[in-house]
Order: C-alpha cells, then structure tokens, then sequence
C-alpha cells in the first residue's frame, strides 16, 4: 500500500502532519509534503490511513 | 423538539441566527431542520437561507462559480461590487484575485510559525489564571476572565500593537458580529475599526518597519517590486482583527462549557497527553464555532429550496459537523474520536487561514487550565449565555474552582 495525494484537492488543513508527522510535512504555505515514497511499512500504514481518515478535503488516499 | 417548532416559531419559515432563542438552541434547531427541512429560511436581514446539511454546506463551500463571498457576514446592508477583493481578503476574495491575496498571510500562519507562538501563549495563558487564582474567588467568570483575553493578546502581539488595544477590538467585534446592522448611526467615528486601522497605519508609517505582520504588509513587494494596494493592507488588517479573536474565544468557551461538565474527559486529558490532538479535533467538531455567508451568484435549487440570484445562505459548518449521515455517532462527544473530516475550520479554498493558530490557542489554553485547576464545575448552568450571530461560544461562563493543582 501507498499513499496517495492530491496537491489540487490539498488546502493547508494541517491534520496530516499533526496527525502523522513521520510521513507528512508542512511546506512555508502549510501544504502537505509526504515524506515517504513507495511501499508503506505497517506500522506506517496505521499513520497513513488516520491522516487519510482525518483530511476533510479527500486529499490523501491510501492505494495498493 | 415540538416545543421549538411550536407554538412561537417554526425555525424552517422563520430562521434568524441573530435570535436570542437560536443561540441557546441551535444543536437541537440544527438536528430539527436537517430532517424536515434541509434548507431553512427567514425573512430578517432581508432573506436568510439556512442550510443544514452537510453535503449542501461542504457543495457551497466548494462552488466559487455560483457564490460569491463579496459578503461573508450576513446583514441589511448586502455588499454589492466589491469583487474580487472585498472588505477583507482574502476571506471577501473570489477567485481569481484570491489566492494571490491568500498566498501572501500564509506563511504567517503556517505551522511552523505558529509553533514559534506557543511559548508566548502559554505565558498569558499562565498570567490570566495566576490573577483568577490570587483573587480567591471560588467562583469566576471564564469567559470574561479567562477566554476572551486570550486570542486579543495573541492577535495583538503578532500584528505588533499594543496588548491594551485589545478592549477596543473586542468592542469592534461586538457590533460587526453579533448584532450586524443594529448599531448603525450610533457609533463614534473613532470608536470605529476603519478609524484604528487607519490611525495605526498612519502612526507605523512614520517608523521604520517592524518585525510583525503589519510590518511585513506594509513592505511586501510582489515580483514586480509593488507594494500592496492600501485597501489590501487595510482589509487584511480588519480580517485578522475580526476572524482570529471571538471564533477562538467562543472555541476555547465551549470546550471549557464541556469539560466543566465532563469529569471523564478532563481526567482523559489530564492523564493521557495522546489523546490531546484527538480531544482537540473533537471540541472544534463537536463545538464549531463559525457559521459563514455567501451571496448566491444565480436563480438555483438546493433541495427544493428556490434561491434567486443576489440571496443571502449561511454556510453553518457547526451544523454540519453534527449530521449523522456524515459523522458516525454524530451526536455524541467521542474525546478519542479517529475519523473526524470535520469542517471547523471550512472547506476549499477559503479553508480558515489561522487555524494552525486557533488550534494552538485551543490546546495550550486547555492544557493550561486543566493543568492549574483540574476540578471545576458549572457555578450556574443556567446563567451560561451562548452568543448570537455566526459565531457561537458563551460568553459568559461561571464556573466554581473546585481544586487547584
């Protein structure tokens, strides 16, 4: 599995990096930056899928 | 419910969010009216649509094509030909003109600058209660003591005035917020927010340039080497002074309104410092403050309802976070809760610019109270006033102290 996301959908919410500051930034204007590529581990995938989870705008997916 | 609907007023036909009887009920208004009538309307302020769902609030907060925000806080007096800009952008911007007003306060309220904040925070936070506790009352008035004071003195230190000058921007408040339109023809030029902006526009103008935001407004230059337009400054200015103080004090009320009441939750928080950004994420769900506006842009139909061009609709994002078909357990505080997309803060491109700031304040405030007054309770449940208007909180909140740390 791995994370998936929309730059376009993405408006600055935050809970991402809050949420799960191992594998997501903040850029200077407060959009995410994913700091993981590829494979997520599993201990990785429960991050991955709360920030999914928590995103109000849909922008984060997690995707085989 | 039937006492709400009968026999003074039916909510559906009649909305007014500047209703006294609203804003002690509005969960119950908003769980009523999303059943039987998704979209709400009332005649006062010269036509209100309400809708209370949370698939019509999150589709008109996306559609920048068939509303505009040329008015954001409903009223008699409609704004009309201020796009793109507005009053105050980036808030009253459509899009084009938006986003490069929107780009320029960002990183002013990035994460990362606002987590330079947090220590100065805590030190007020600090000082407030320290003066509640060294007065020896039991009982005290949060809100008044505590809550308001918190984002003024915050606004005020990043704008770089004066913390005193944060009595007067709780008066500008007052009148533009809660009751919109009421005070027109009463007010004092120089009790006015156009007369402070200007005034201390004028005076920063006789200085070098400081390091704080109006600082940075005031020497901003774009790629072209230009300056700001004046209104631009002006308007952000407004905005920052009007969005950022009320919505998080009414924020940081109503979480203090529930866990007075909460033992559990205060003890949840207390003893287990990871379920703090859960608990937090939870209290700005469950206690939204901010309902915004738009102006319909053409004639539509939004479930049944005929909305003509030029109409005003609330956006009330609190109600939304309470609809069952998009929350599971809507109507139940979880404190732990793990999918929680709620729309506190709005949706699409107007998302709240400050709040990675508001979320700051709302957590360190918390962590503060709790941490020097863990037991507290309600000293008159009753006697608790719930602000009208598009922003909700109490505005009064006594509580009794009942154990200090």
């Amino acid at each position: 599995m791995r994370i998936a996301y929309d730059r376009e959908k993405c408006q600055g919410h935050g809970r991402c990096y809050a949420l799960a500051p191992e594998l997501f930034d903040a850029d200077d204007e407060g959009y995410a930056i994913v700091l993981v590529s590829g494979e997520l581990t599993d201990e990785q995938l429960a991050g991955a899928q709360l920030a999914a989870d928590n995103c109000p705008e849909y922008a984060l997916t997690i995707e085989p | 419910m039937t006492d709400l609907q009968q026999p003074t007023r039916d909510w559906a036909t009649t909305f007014d969010h500047t209703d006294e009887d609203y804003a002690q009920h509005a969960p119950e208004i908003w769980d009523d009216l999303r059943q039987r009538c998704p979209v709400a309307h009332g005649e006062a302020h010269g036509g209100v649509w309400f809708p209370s769902r949370h698939d019509d609030v999150s589709a008109i907060a996306n559609d920048t094509e068939r509303f505009t925000s040329e008015g954001v806080i409903v009223s008699i007096f409609k704004p009309e030909n201020l796009a793109p800009m507005g009053y105050a952008p980036p808030i009253t911007a459509d899009p084009p003109f938006h986003a490069g007003s929107r780009r320029i306060l960002l990183p002013a309220f990035s994460p990362k600058a606002i987590e330079k904040l947090e220590p100065a925070t805590r030190e007020t936070c600090n000082e407030l209660i320290d003066d509640i506790l060294a007065s020896s009352d039991d009982i005290v008035d949060a809100a008044v003591r505590y809550t308001q004071h918190i984002p003024v003195r915050v606004i005020a230190r990043m704008l770089g005035v004066p913390p005193e000058d944060g009595d007067r921007f709780r008066m500008f408040i007052h009148r533009i917020l809660e009751k919109p339109g009421t005070y027109n023809g009463h007010v004092e030029p120089e009790n006015t927010l156009v007369y402070y902006i200007d005034q201390t526009l004028r005076e920063r103008a006789t200085r070098p340039p400081q390091d704080d935001l109006i600082g940075y407004l005031m020497s901003y230059r774009d790629e072209d080497g230009n300056p700001l337009p004046d209104e631009q400054i002006f308007g952000n200015i407004g905005l920052l002074i009007i969005a950022g103080i009320d919505t998080t004090w009414s924020a940081i009320g109503a979480s203090l309104w529930h866990l007075a009441q909460h033992r559990d939750d205060r003890r949840r928080i207390i003893e287990d410092p990871a379920v703090v950004p859960f608990a937090v994420e939870e209290l700005l769900r469950f206690y939204a403050p901010v309902t915004m506006a738009r102006i319909a842009k053409e004639d539509m139909v939004i479930d049944g309802a005929e909305i003509k061009a030029r109409d005003w609709l609330l956006l009330p994002f609190p109600a939304a976070n309470r609809d069952p078909e998009a929350f599971e357990d809507a109507g139940s505080f979880v404190i732990d809760r793990q999918r929680n997309r709620h729309l506190a803060f709005g949706l699409g491109i107007h998302r709240c610019a400050g709040s990675n700031l508001a979320r700051m304040e709302l957590r360190v405030a918390i962590e503060e109270w709790l941490r020097r007054i863990p037991e507290y309770e309600l000293a008159d449940p009753e006697g608790v006033r719930w602000s009208t208007g598009q922003v909700r909180g109490p505005r009064e909140l006594p509580v009794r102290i009942l154990q200090e740390a």
